[in-house]
């Protein structure tokens, strides 16, 4: 806390932004964003797409693991369900996409309640366990279901469009993202202010006391689950529209221990943790992708290698991050500007 | 009933194998709490190693897999004292995805060494059927695989409780500071764990690549094998055994008649809804202990 700032009320305690200096630079940074296509960085546009969809969903799982502490490996099949669903309302029942956007996410938070029952029996190890067997039921349905996913074959998805206008272009695309993005942060951050936030954290805490306390387990674990896969579906949706094309491939378990890895390189339980991480291990592939495609132009050894430098890259991240900054970026931020806020007294 | 009974007699093989895996799991489960994600991946580093000292050197079975069992055990000292040592205290989710970013580690390392190929074990068994009842067969590989698996176990049975380090590993696995106090290294005894359910893994591995092709995705088996550590209960080895039965039957039965009926498919899924329906009703599984939770 910086010396001189005293709240006096609580609604100036929680709020979001407590400093001018904040204020400042984060309307710089908004401005920026809006900006950025004008100044004609085409390729930076399609990162930050691809960064905007993984900050949603690794929001909603924050909410899930990071807040309530209920472990979930299968979040990938969240994002598939809100995938296919998009993709079928739109393309087979022809509904407008202001409605498939809400159904798609409403079908994901269904799937996630259901899930989200063993949750009320079975805690930490047990319920990671229930989540994967869950992933892997849902890669097996995707695959399978031909009749309504098509299979290895993938379906063809058409861009949005609201009435006559269609989002086809990545500027349009981008403006829409970072639009559900400022949303998906808005929803998440109030969420973590309000009760039915701080009833998510007693249940992490320690959740015999908060059943003690009157937090109903039941209706707020229930509650977490079809909120993060909400986001995920939502995120699905969006995916969807802007590759073009979804196949079961795309939402494997690989997937889903890549948005684990985004949540913990970037710092559990805080919503800032959760923009950093995603948007980190979103850029990382891009970086990797640059590098190989450079080093392939003379040893080609490379390029077939990337697919597992990637997956191997975000293994080592998880594990890395996992012993020495188990905060992740969020923590670490945190603990230079402590240590310069303190100085010289920081020992 | 001779399909019946075929059936019955094939999944017996690869019932032995997932006891095997089972076991490496339970194993590390009873010394350190930890849930080894990363047990799949040493089955297949196991057959990778043991592939390559088949097919490169052409050595007799028996001794890939004398040579390929310490050295996925080192592999498996290494990691614990690398990654596992430095969790110990942390909460259970750390140490999950530990032991998931492990695995995922294993496998794309083994990806860039290996490539995306399938890779066939060369014939060491001779091909011809065994009758065992009229119209029931057995392929010699199957009848070896039972036979080792069986020895393994009765082996490592043997060890847990005849032996000194074996009555040590007992101890810090029920309490670790009686264990302490009685002059056991409880970090010696992770290593220890960590090292035999690495071994275990890989022989189950050696021998799982006579049955299916080798390729990096086998780890995939250690997660199938789940169900059965849980209905077996997490921290019982003769419940990771039957388990390991149970499941081996039930896959195959499963695929032998529902396939049939429902169109295909089936089979794969089957180990998972029946692990929701064991964590649903008995999650601590028919031998496991039940926690006890206190405020």
């Amino acid at each position: 806390m910086p010396s001189g700032l005293y709240h006096t009320t609580y609604r100036s305690s929680i709020k979001r932004f407590q400093t001018f200096f904040v204020k400042f630079w984060f309307t710089l940074f908004v401005m920026g964003l809006i900006a950025l296509p004008l100044l004609g960085f085409n390729y930076i546009l399609s990162i930050l797409i691809n960064a905007g969809i993984a900050v949603i969903v690794v929001l909603g799982l924050n909410v899930l693991t990071g807040m309530t502490g209920l472990i979930s490996i299968g979040h990938a099949a969240f994002v598939g369900i809100g995938a296919y669903a998009s993709v079928i309302l739109t393309t087979r029942l022809g509904m407008p996409y202001y409605l498939v956007f809400f159904c798609a996410g409403a079908i994901a938070a269904l799937s996630g309640l259901i899930v989200g029952i063993p949750s009320l029996r079975l805690k930490g190890l047990y319920l990671a366990i229930t989540t994967m067997a869950f992933q892997f039921i849902a890669q097996h349905v995707f695959l399978r279901w031909t009749s309504l996913t098509a299979g290895t074959a993938g379906l063809e998805v058409p861009p949005i469009r609201f009435g006559h206008w269609a989002f086809n272009t990545d500027v349009k695309m981008y403006y829409f993202v970072m639009l559900v993005v400022a949303l998906a942060i808005t929803g998440v951050s109030n969420l973590t202010r309000s009760r039915v936030g701080r009833a998510f954290v007693a249940i992490r805490d320690s959740y015999i006391a908060a059943e003690v306390m009157g937090v109903s387990l039941f209706r707020y674990k229930l509650l977490a689950f079809s909120l993060s896969a909400f986001y995920a579906g939502v995120a699905g949706s969006l995916l969807a529209h802007y590759s073009g094309f979804i196949s079961p491939e795309g939402f494997y378990m690989e997937l889903s221990i890549q948005y684990i890895a985004m949540i913990i390189v970037g710092g559990m339980g805080t919503v800032l943790g959760s923009i950093y991480g995603a948007t980190f291990m979103t850029i990382i592939p891009e970086i990797l992708r640059y590098i190989t495609s450079k080093l392939g132009e003379d040893y080609p050894y490379f390029v077939s290698i990337f697919v597992y430098s990637k997956g191997l890259i975000f293994g080592l991240f998880i594990l890395l991050f996992l012993i020495f900054e188990p905060d992740g970026f969020y923590g670490r931020w945190r603990k230079i500007k402590t240590y310069f806020r303190i100085w010289p007294y920081s020992y | 009933m001779d399909f019946f009974l075929q059936i019955m007699v094939n999944s017996i093989a690869i019932g032995s194998i997932y006891a095997l895996i089972g076991l490496g799991f339970v194993i590390i489960y009873k010394a350190s709490d930890v849930l080894n994600f990363a047990q799949g991946e040493f089955v297949m580093v196991g057959a990778f190693i043991s592939f390559y000292l088949l097919t490169t050197f052409k050595i007799p079975f028996w001794l890939a897999i004398l040579i390929t069992a310490p050295a996925v055990a080192l592999l498996g000292i290494f990691t614990e004292i690398l990654v596992l040592r430095r969790m110990i205290g942390e909460p259970i989710f750390a140490v999950v995805m530990i032991t998931i970013g492990l695995s995922e580690v294993l496998r794309n390392l083994m990806g860039i060494v290996c490539g995306p190929t399938d890779y066939v074990y060369p014939t060491i068994f001779s091909q011809s059927r065994v009758t065992i009842m009229k119209n029931v067969f057995l392929l010699p590989a199957q009848i070896w695989i039972i036979i080792s698996a069986w020895l393994l176990v009765i082996v490592l049975l043997l060890f847990f409780n005849k032996t000194r380090v074996g009555l040590g590993m007992r101890t810090a696995a029920s309490d670790q500071d009686v264990a302490l106090l009685m002059g056991v290294s409880v970090k010696r005894v992770f290593s220890i764990s960590w090292g035999i359910a690495s071994a275990v893994g890989a022989i189950s591995g050696v021998l799982l690549g006579n049955l299916t092709t080798v390729n990096i995705h086998m780890g995939h088996v250690g997660l199938v094998v789940f169900p059965a550590i849980i209905l077996g209960g997490l921290d019982s080895i003769g419940g990771a055994i039957v388990g390991g039965i149970v499941m081996g039957v039930v896959e195959a039965f499963s695929g032998g008649y529902l396939d049939k009926a429902l169109g295909g498919g089936i089979k794969e899924i089957t180990a998972f809804v029946v692990l929701i329906g064991i964590l649903m009703i008995k999650p601590h599984g028919l031998f496991g202990k039940p926690e006890i939770e206190r405020v």
